[in-house]
């Protein structure tokens, strides 16, 4: 069991307040206390749960920084390195195929962002706006769309039509509005106390002046959150580039993960723009491509994680 | 804020309520054309992306022919769908591969939050509770491929298991790659990465439940066990109905990435489904009506399922996902 602090007994109220909603907190015991064997069945469970999560990626930052020898003798996979070393990582920053695909990763993901939070919080504003032109049709628009989906074929055509293909703009484009996230905007937008709104109608603010001193200011928290969710999509974004990019120098780095990792292509020197020619061994190189894709995904998940569930109801009981 | 005098001047634009009789459709749209032009990105990439290719679903009835403009392609009737009706085997094979991993799915990755979501809640410590919660969670966020490659990993042949296997004198298991083992790959896989994320509703629903209901079991004596299948399961009858609907409604849809990732191991006979074989044929084939024909009707019958499936849940006084 956990070791605890003095006078904080696990269970009680002492971490409330930890940004988790107040329904969530709310500790409901439904079921009288079990025994010990049921108790130690369920610790057991949980913790092979547990750690067939965790423990690949061990492996795999444990692999990204053995050296050569270990590596060989271990036979591709190394759980524990003895002699860490960053060879690997220097060797994937070194200019090549791998830093030029991060490069497409990161600015797809900044700009995508940047494009969808745009035209979500607009539209969704707009759509907040209850009997105003239009409103009620686009509003059955947009929550039609969460029922069907369009179809491979014809979305394919509509982006080639376009002249979108080999463009960085159809990974963008047709993934840039979330008709679930304009409707979670929405809910939150209406929650807005509208004396507020009111106050600065009556001193003559105009609709974008709204929105932009009061509505996004008082929405950072969703906006951070909805936000995060976009730029998730796109770093993930996997099968967009398979379909639209056919110049292989475009690709970014979840295609780049395919090619090196999962369908284990030689990745030789040239390719990684390395002067030398001894290249760190090959498992190496392929765990830290590995690590590289996943880091960020590390690095915004406690964001992600305190607001989500809150989200993903919200979404929910609207949707 | 200057908050005196202001009862009666409402300057600013006028949006809210319902339209005052007498004003006409032209004044409103002289009063809301901000919002309009605010809503008019969103609404262009929504009927660019989402409609327009709804509408595009007419080459299905075309012979189509990439290097024509657009709409000009000839008709060519029910032509396309010949490989539905006629039972050709390359498109049985995809739909049986279709609706044994839909079978799956429903039987052993359904429940499977749901057994988690009890096990989680029933946890005595809070503390503990959260930690694993953070554990569990995190998979989702990560991409088909970065799970694929995990999964390549630990079970391949160079990976960490063959590995230990080696080391002590085992023989080593040829999980990856093989067409016999591929449905239990894709389970576990997809279990692996959702099971956790998926538990989130449940426990929501979970924390919901009036715990008088629990006194009151108690009080009449029942068992823990009695109380899980009196108090909790009919608390959270509601949400699993809703969601299996759900489930129902893409039934069709049984991981896409997550197959064509791995589908040059295992071959077409043991890995195409539906939507690969709508990729493979059209986009990779060139066979663009044809493949278009099946995806129509593949999203023809999801709609279909989740329509009738809310009616069943109707008829047994369930919500469903929206009142009759």
């Amino acid at each position: 069991m956990t070791a605890t602090t003095p006078g904080t007994r696990p269970g009680t109220e002492s971490d409330a307040g930890n940004g988790t909603p107040q329904t969530l907190r709310r500790r409901t015991r439904p079921l009288d206390a079990p025994g010990i064997p049921a108790r130690a069945l369920k610790g057991v469970v949980l913790l092979v749960f547990c750690a067939a999560v965790i423990l690949p990626f061990v492996g795999i930052v444990s692999t990204s920084l053995a050296d050569r020898a270990q590596v060989s003798g271990a036979g591709g996979f190394v759980l524990f390195p003895t002699s860490p070393s960053l060879d690997a990582y220097r060797t994937i920053f070194a200019g090549g195929v791998v830093t030029r695909a991060m490069a497409v990763s990161v600015g797809v993901t900044l700009v995508g962002t940047a494009v969808s939070l745009v035209v979500s919080t607009l539209l969704a504003y707009a759509l907040s706006q209850q009997g105003s032109f239009g409103q009620k049709p686009m509003l059955m628009l947009v929550l039609l769309s969460l029922l069907f989906t369009p179809g491979l074929i014809p979305s394919y055509l509509v982006v080639k039509e376009l002249g979108l293909l080999d463009s960085y703009w159809a990974l963008i484009l047709p993934t840039a509005l979330s008709a679930f996230n304009v409707i979670v905007l929405r809910a939150f937008f209406m929650g807005i106390p509208p004396e507020l709104i009111d106050a600065a109608r009556i001193d003559g603010a105009g609709h974008l002046t709204i929105f932009a001193r009061i509505v996004l200011p008082l929405s950072k928290a969703v906006l951070a959150v909805i936000g995060l969710f976009y730029a998730v999509g796109y770093w993930n974004s996997f099968f967009a580039a398979l379909l639209y990019l056919n110049d292989t120098a475009k690709w970014p780095l979840q295609l780049v993960l395919r090619t090196y990792v999962i369908n284990n292509a030689e990745i030789s020197a040239a390719d990684l723009g390395s002067a030398v020619d001894a290249l760190p061994p090959q498992p190496s190189i392929q765990m830290a491509i590995l690590v590289v894709t996943i880091v960020p995904i590390l690095v915004v998940y406690p964001f992600l994680q305190r607001h989500f569930a809150k989200g993903v109801l919200t979404g929910a009981v609207k949707g | 804020m200057n908050r005196t005098g202001l009862a009666a001047r409402g300057t600013g634009p006028r949006t809210g309520g319902p339209p005052r009789p007498g004003t006409t459709w032209r004044a409103r749209l002289a009063r809301d054309k901000v919002l309009l032009l605010m809503a008019a990105p969103g609404m262009i990439l929504l009927l660019l992306f989402q409609y327009v290719p709804l509408a595009g679903n007419v080459i299905a009835f075309q012979g189509y022919l990439p290097f024509l403009p657009f709409g000009q392609s000839p008709w060519v009737g029910f032509d396309n769908f010949a490989v539905i009706i006629n039972g050709d085997p390359a498109f049985l094979n995809a739909l049986r591969n279709t609706l044994v991993l839909t079978l799956v799915q429903v039987v052993l990755v359904f429940p499977a939050p749901i057994a988690l979501a009890l096990l989680m809640n029933s946890m005595l410590s809070e503390r503990l509770k959260r930690a694993v919660q953070s554990v569990l969670y995190l998979p989702h966020f990560l991409s088909w491929v970065i799970v694929v490659a995990v999964f390549q990993q630990v079970l391949g042949g160079a990976g960490l298991i063959n590995n230990l296997l080696r080391e002590h004198g085992g023989e080593t298991l040829s999980i990856i790659g093989n067409s016999d083992l591929f449905v239990a790959l894709l389970t576990s896989q997809v279990i692996w990465k959702d099971t956790g994320w998926a538990t989130i509703l449940f426990l929501a629903a979970l924390s919901q439940i009036d715990a008088s209901l629990y006194e009151a079991a108690r009080v009449d004596g029942a068992s823990r066990w009695r109380q899980l299948w009196h108090v909790t399961l009919p608390g959270i009858r509601g949400i699993v109905i809703l969601l299996l609907i759900l489930r129902l409604g893409d039934s069709l849809t049984v991981g896409f990435e997550q197959i064509i990732l791995q589908q040059d191991g295992v071959g077409l006979a043991a890995s195409e489904v539906l939507d690969t074989y709508v990729y493979n044929n059209g986009i990779v084939g060139g066979q663009w009506g044809v493949a278009a024909a099946v995806g129509l009707v593949k999203g023809v019958v999801g709609v279909l399922l989740v329509l009738g499936a809310n009616k069943i849940a109707h008829l047994f006084g369930e919500n469903g996902v929206y009142k009759s």
